[in-house]
């Protein structure tokens, strides 16, 4: 007979995300990347490299970037979330966004939502980095088509703006 | 990519952690999960059940007492480390090398006591501990017990640790009136952030002479491990440039076979070791 095994127990997670609170019964195995993209319909938020490289999936978690893919969504119960549908306030794009609007931070775009997330973070932390610590807070996020000097201008301009 | 299903469990305290450990065999101890989730994600690890220490009360944090000891909690992320000016004044070193783990995410996540438990051949702190003389408080369902990192790292992803056995604390032995040089030199694999090789040197400096010597290497050896004849070499010397040559030129010595891959033979990793500890101990000595 083949032997039965029957599916562990979900777990009841609440999270803020975006400064809304959400309830969800989830298998204990999901992945907050696909807490916030198929349960909550956040697509924002990207899968990239699927094995913690690419930062594609970098959301703030109670004010710190993470990679969401490396997450477990019950590890985020309690938790604070922002993701970059989140990050504008009021119709504004947030500095960083500009940034990368203004000085051509992206080609595809598949990368951007975790830059964009990360470039934040580090304005967060450091509002006056030097180049060499804008290209050290973007080990964790890769680009495969903009070869990151936008990128770092892009989060210039928004330490410039931000900074006023 | 989903991990295996496994059963989840979110105990309060240390206490029900470890019964919970000792009641399935099966289960792991998810603290940060970067390096478990992973794992898992890809299917090297499958683990029936996974018990979640992360909100466990009192694991986090780093106390340094009057006289330069340290007591940082097993839950320490990077990114505390790193932040922690009070840790800079008496061992930079710890900020030094979180600054070289992973990337900001990985950071505000990894976890001290995970990175130790989980004794990757290619950690960073595996070999700064080592070279630290710290100690794990490790707790099981028979009682505490203290364990220098010496004899805590047993074999490739293999501790000492009872399977009941959670890390809960990280001491580092009084600065007290000494003089400590030390640093960390990573030589990074450029895609993964991981250490090809890295070596920690700690130097008790009196005058100019070189009173005791301690050297942790990563990535090179099966585990981290400490140079302990290039310890030797140095050790009663005087801090010169040929001294530290001298040393670093025999520091492959007692470490075993060597790891190989694609991207580096145990030769290039030897040589590699070489040049790491050179320049760790030239630093350590504030030669450079």
């Amino acid at each position: 007979m083949a032997e039965t095994t029957t599916a562990p127990a979900k777990v009841a997670v609440s999270m803020t995300v975006n400064g809304k609170q959400y309830t969800a019964e989830v298998e204990p195995r999901m992945l907050l990347v696909h807490f916030l993209r198929e349960t909550l319909g956040l697509t924002g938020t990207h899968v990239g490299c699927d094995t913690s490289s690419c930062g594609a999936c970098v959301v703030h978690m109670n004010g710190e970037s993470v990679k969401s893919c490396t997450v477990l969504a019950v590890q985020a119960d309690g938790a604070e979330i922002t993701t970059i549908e989140g990050l504008g306030q009021d119709g504004q794009l947030h500095p960083v966004q500009e940034g990368f609007w203004e000085m051509h931070g992206l080609q595809c775009g598949y990368c951007t939502p975790g830059m964009i997330m990360t470039g934040a973070a580090l304005l967060k932390r450091n509002p006056n980095p030097t180049e060499e610590e804008i290209r050290h807070a973007l080990e964790g996020n890769l680009c495969r088509c903009t070869g990151y000097q936008n990128i770092v201008r892009a989060i210039q301009y928004a330490a410039d703006k931000m900074r006023g | 990519m989903f991990p295996s299903a496994f059963e989840y469990h979110r105990p309060s305290s240390v206490q029900e952690a470890v019964q919970l450990l000792a009641n399935n065999p099966e289960a792991k101890v998810l603290a940060g999960g970067h390096s478990l989730l992973p794992a898992m994600k890809l299917r090297l690890a499958a683990p029936a059940a996974l018990v979640d220490i992360g909100r466990i009360p009192g694991l986090r944090g780093i106390q340094v007492s009057g006289d330069g000891s340290v007591v940082i909690g097993a839950l320490t992320t990077y990114l505390d480390l790193l932040d922690s000016g009070e840790l800079r004044q008496g061992y930079p070193i710890i900020a030094e090398t979180a600054n070289v783990v992973g990337d900001p995410h990985v950071r505000a996540r990894g976890t001290l006591g995970g990175s130790l438990a989980h004794c990757d051949p290619a950690a960073d702190f595996t070999a700064v501990m080592l070279a630290l003389n710290a100690s794990v408080k490790a707790v099981g369902t028979g009682g505490e017990r203290i364990i220098p990192v010496d004899d805590l790292f047993v074999g490739l992803l293999t501790t000492s640790l009872n399977p009941d056995e959670i890390i809960t604390e990280i001491h580092l032995p009084a600065v007290g009136g000494r003089k400590l040089g030390m640093a960390y030199e990573k030589h990074a694999h450029p895609a993964s952030g991981y250490a090809v090789v890295g070596v920690a040197a700690v130097i008790e400096i009196d005058g100019n002479t070189a009173k005791s010597v301690r050297i942790g290497v990563t990535g090179a050896p099966e585990y981290a491990k400490r140079a302990t004849a290039a310890e030797n070499a140095l050790t009663g010397q005087q801090l010169t440039a040929d001294a530290i040559a001298q040393a670093a030129n025999v520091a492959t010595e007692g470490l075993g076979e060597l790891n190989g891959d694609v991207y580096a033979s145990p030769e290039y990793r030897a040589h590699l070791v070489r040049v790491m500890t050179r320049r760790a101990l030239t630093r350590a000595a504030g030669l450079s």
